[in-house]
């Protein structure tokens, strides 16, 4: 029993170490890490206030190219704001609302898709239906419907999000419920004499979760496009807020004298949502247990 | 004059960490002779076939030996000269007539592939030729099965199908890979004497891979049996037939059911056997080790 | 046998169609915001606006009024937009063409690109340049249409600008074509020089919409390719003397791409909705487009009229690809 344990840990050690042994795992996380901090202690980090307007220094290029002004490392937009600053604030929207939108997702989700693969019958009836009828929506039309009935504003914009894709991890979650519901320790548990309710709680739920966390990841990424898509449409966060989307849309209006107003949050954008998918990507083939060689 | 002689071939499974898969196998084949290749499966028979074709796995890596064939070793050859003489001189009737056969295309263009590849023939040319192939192979209404798609066919017509694209080209040899097994019993017979004929016709030498005694009884001249990748025995079939020398061949007579003595019980491979043949392989592998 | 299935299929999305009708008719008018306060001029009485709430037929309760509205569909009358003030059917018939081109291009282009580079893949398999395709379209299938479209505008627009920035055509040509299918008008009337100028107004956007889309046709080609190459009839035709691009698209091909072909379809529906953001950047007079600015207005009538639209192509598309399904695969075909 004792050895049994400490195979137990060892492996779950080893686990651990093949995490963070994973490039994709490791570059993807550290940027995410790297994301949160700079979110985190924006104030600390940003070199200006992102909401100082100074029309006497608007469309100021980067340093480095001519009628650069010095401390405004990546240059103004046309109302004179610093894009590093707001750069570095806007982070913190992208980040709520990846969290808060893919965790409040993946758990309505994954709650539907449990039960719909253990219980079975109508409820596995009703749920598939459910999930049929909602794959029938266009999901960027619907998110800006979505978006315009329920009124702009950061909670709009996850409970958009969520309303959306609670589908993905519903359908995956189910199936892999179904796959683990046949198993044989399943069996042996259920003839120990344990409740449906704990067999799913105690023995079904660990072994879905490693499916659900590399899903939740990716999800984070679709969250930080759908807020950017919004906001550059006008219809996230109120317009004081910085927001990477409200950036782009705003150096789309002058990318004719100000490309990098445009540049920079692109690239922020890019570079995240590829961290969170190669994140995702990453943590499903070390966790997985059969995706691993 | 020997149209194919393998000589002294031995082949490891790079997979496996080198494990021997032949061990200096040997043999001839005559112009228009029918060769039969026995053993049970992992016996090295279809590595021998697939050596001759061309189409050994990357897996697998010749160590030693030779395959000359019309005067050209076909183991040293570049894949661009093996190419002129596979599909050609060289041609293949597959196991399983169900996958065998590409289920999106007719099987007009399936069988004249090679005519007009290799051939250059036109295509009204090759048509004619497809209808005359599917009448030597006894289909009747020819025409209406030119135009089908493989899932119109049975698997018996399919593998009449197969083996007319085989000789299509008019080769000199036909491996013929366990073309039977997949069959059903009725349909086989019809089958191999189908092989038989157009051998006979064509004066085609033909390997015939096989883990069937009863089969070989009734098609090859000769057979070489196997045993771990090794030639156990190999001979006339009749003579085999008559007077097995090794006791895997006497055991394995003794098992089959046989159709000139269907009184004969049958009886397993005793263990002892496998025991001796173990015995044997370790002996070659020690010998190969000494001399390098 | 096929004509049920497409009759089943059409019926269950015409129930879809219903049912999301139903449920945008309703959220849109239990949803808190006014159209018409929207649109009324400083200064109005309330009698000036109940006149006006009764002319658009708000007054009446919500089931009276998708009655109305459903009468007026099956009669071809989509009702009149709040904000543009004009006729619903003819502001679809004038933007729909745009959008289909568009769309349809992106998908042609995604074909091409996708089932190119899996072909490519499939040639250099177990090789090193395999592994580079495999990443470089691992990092691409993250990347999303609204990402490509902004840095397309970018490179192309800006640093190198070789294109067009917005629009279908240049401002002043737009009254020189019959029909409002000005891409397909170019190419059948034979007008060469329209047709570079359409041509590269539409560079932009459709790549933005097909390179995603690229991406996904690879992996999932490349993987069906990969399983069909090892099959019997496609060793027994390497062994004919056929070349190895000549087995992947003779043999392989063909069986593979059933598989790729329904997910393409599946795809091209998200690539419809994609049309929404990409039509805004390119400011590309397409339905889309105006989705954006009817949401926003709440023109209740006019977003009515273009979610039945949208749900309209992703049904057709949905038919058109079983069609495609069948037709490539002759045991469908014949059963």
């Amino acid at each position: 029993m004792a050895d049994a344990v400490i195979i137990q840990t060892a492996a779950r050690r080893r686990r651990f170490a093949n995490l963070f042994a994973n490039p994709k795992v490791l570059f993807g996380g550290g940027f995410i890490l790297l994301l949160v901090l700079l979110a985190f202690f924006a104030p600390w980090i940003a070199p200006k206030d992102p909401l100082e307007q100074d029309l006497m220094l608007g469309t100021l290029p980067p340093a480095g190219f001519p009628g650069a002004e010095p401390g405004y490392y990546l240059g103004t937009d046309d109302l004179g704001r610093d894009v590093l600053s707001r750069l570095v604030y806007g982070s913190r929207v992208a980040l709520t609302v990846a969290f808060v939108a893919a965790s409040l997702a993946a758990l309505v989700g994954a709650m539907l898709g449990l039960l719909a693969g253990w219980y079975g019958g109508w409820v596995d009836a009703v749920v598939s239906r459910l999930v049929d009828i909602w794959m029938a929506f266009p999901p960027v039309l619907l998110s800006i419907l979505l978006v315009a009935i329920l009124g702009s504003g950061v909670h709009s914009v996850i409970a958009a999000i969520v309303i959306i894709d609670w589908t993905r991890f519903c359908r995956v979650v189910r199936a892999e419920t179904m796959t683990q519901a046949s198993m044989d320790y399943v069996t042996a548990a259920r003839t120990i004499g344990f409740s449906r309710f704990t067999i799913l709680m105690r023995e079904i739920l660990p072994n879905v979760a490693p499916v659900l966390i590399a899903l939740v990841s990716l999800e984070m990424g679709i969250a930080v496009i759908v807020e950017a898509i919004l906001s550059f449409v006008g219809l996230s966060v109120a317009s004081d807020i910085p927001t990477w989307g409200g950036m782009i849309a705003q150096g789309r209006q002058i990318i004719h004298h100000g490309w990098w107003v445009l540049t920079f949050p692109l690239l922020m954008l890019f570079a995240t949502v590829l961290a969170f998918n190669q994140l995702g990507d990453g943590l499903r083939r070390v966790i997985d247990p059969v995706m691993r060689r | 004059m020997s149209l194919l002689s393998i000589r002294n071939l031995s082949a490891v499974s790079d997979r496996d960490g080198g494990t021997p898969i032949l061990r200096g196998v040997s043999l001839d084949l005559a112009p228009g002779e029918v060769i039969g290749l026995v053993g049970e499966s992992g016996a090295g028979k279809s590595t021998i076939s697939k050596a001759v074709l061309g189409m050994l796995p990357r897996t697998v890596r010749i160590t030693k030996g030779s395959a000359i064939f019309s005067g050209r070793d076909l183991l040293s050859l570049s894949s661009r000269e093996l190419r002129k003489i596979t599909g050609s001189e060289i041609t293949l009737i597959p196991q399983d007539p169900m996958t065998a056969l590409n289920p999106g295309r007719r099987i007009e263009s399936q069988l004249t592939d090679g005519l007009r590849l290799k051939r250059g023939m036109s295509s009204t040319d090759a048509r004619r030729r497809g209808l005359e192939l599917l009448e030597e192979v006894h289909i009747r209404d020819p025409e209406r099965v030119m135009r089908a798609y493989p899932h119109e066919l049975s698997g018996g017509m399919r593998q009449r199908v197969l083996i007319a694209a085989a000789f299509a080209m008019d080769p000199k040899l036909v491996v013929a890979d366990e073309p039977t097994t997949a069959l059903d019993v009725t349909v086989q017979k019809q089958i191999l004497r189908l092989i038989r004929a157009m051998q006979a016709k064509h004066g085609t030498s033909v390997i015939f891979v096989t883990h069937d005694l009863g089969v070989v009884a009734q098609i090859c001249d000769r057979v070489t049996l196997l045993y771990g990748g090794m030639v156990v025995e190999a001979g006339a079939t009749a003579e085999i037939m008559e007077r097995p020398r090794h006791p895997y061949m006497q055991a394995l007579l003794a098992a089959g059911p046989r159709y000139d003595r269907p009184d004969r019980a049958l009886a397993p491979v005793p263990e002892s056997i496998f025991a001796g043949l173990r015995e044997e392989l370790a002996s070659f592998d020690r010998e190969e080790v000494r001399h390098g | 046998m096929f004509l049920a299935r497409l009759t089943k299929r059409v019926g269950i999305a015409a129930t879809t169609l219903f049912g999301v009708g139903v449920i945008v008719f309703v959220l849109l008018r239990v949803a808190p915001g006014d159209p018409i306060a929207m649109m009324i001029a400083p200064g109005a009485t309330p009698a000036d606006i109940a006149a006006l709430r009764a002319h658009y037929g708000l007054d009446e309760s919500i089931p009276v009024q998708f009655a109305l509205w459903l009468k007026g569909i099956l009669a071809g009358d989509f009702g009149t937009s709040i904000s543009i003030r004009r006729d619903v059917l003819d502001l679809l018939a004038e933007r729909l063409p745009a959008t289909l081109e568009l769309a349809t291009a992106a998908l042609l282009v995604a074909i091409l690109i996708g089932g190119g580079v899996a072909i490519v893949g499939t040639m250099l398999r177990r090789t090193r340049g395999e592994s580079v395709v495999d990443a470089a379209n691992g990092l691409l299938l993250a990347i999303p249409d609204f990402v490509w479209a902004l840095a397309l505008v970018l490179v192309l627009g800006v640093f190198y600008p070789v294109l067009p920035l917005s629009g279908r055509v240049n401002p002043q040509s737009a009254d020189d074509f019959a029909t409002r299918f000005y891409l397909v008008e170019s190419i059948v009337t034979l007008r060469f020089d329209k047709f570079l100028e359409v041509a590269s107004h539409l560079v932009m956007p459709t790549l933005a919409l097909a390179l995603p889309l690229a991406a996904v046709i690879t992996r999932v080609l490349k993987q069906a390719l990969a399983e069909t190459m090892v099959q019997d009839y496609v060793l027994l035709a390497r062994l004919k003397g056929m070349s190895e691009l000549r087995l992947i698209l003779q043999e392989a091909l063909r069986n593979a791409v059933g598989p790729t072909l329904a997910l393409t379809g599946v795809q091209f529906t998200f690539l419809i909705g994609g049309t929404v953001i990409v039509e805004r950047i390119f400011s590309y007079p397409g339905v889309g487009n105006m989705a954006i600015d009817a949401v926003i207005n709440r023109d209740l009538p006019l977003i009515q009229g273009l979610v039945l639209a949208f749900g309209l192509m992703f049904i057709v598309i949905n038919i058109l690809v079983d069609l495609a399904v069948v037709a490539l695969n002759p045991r469908l075909r014949h059963g």
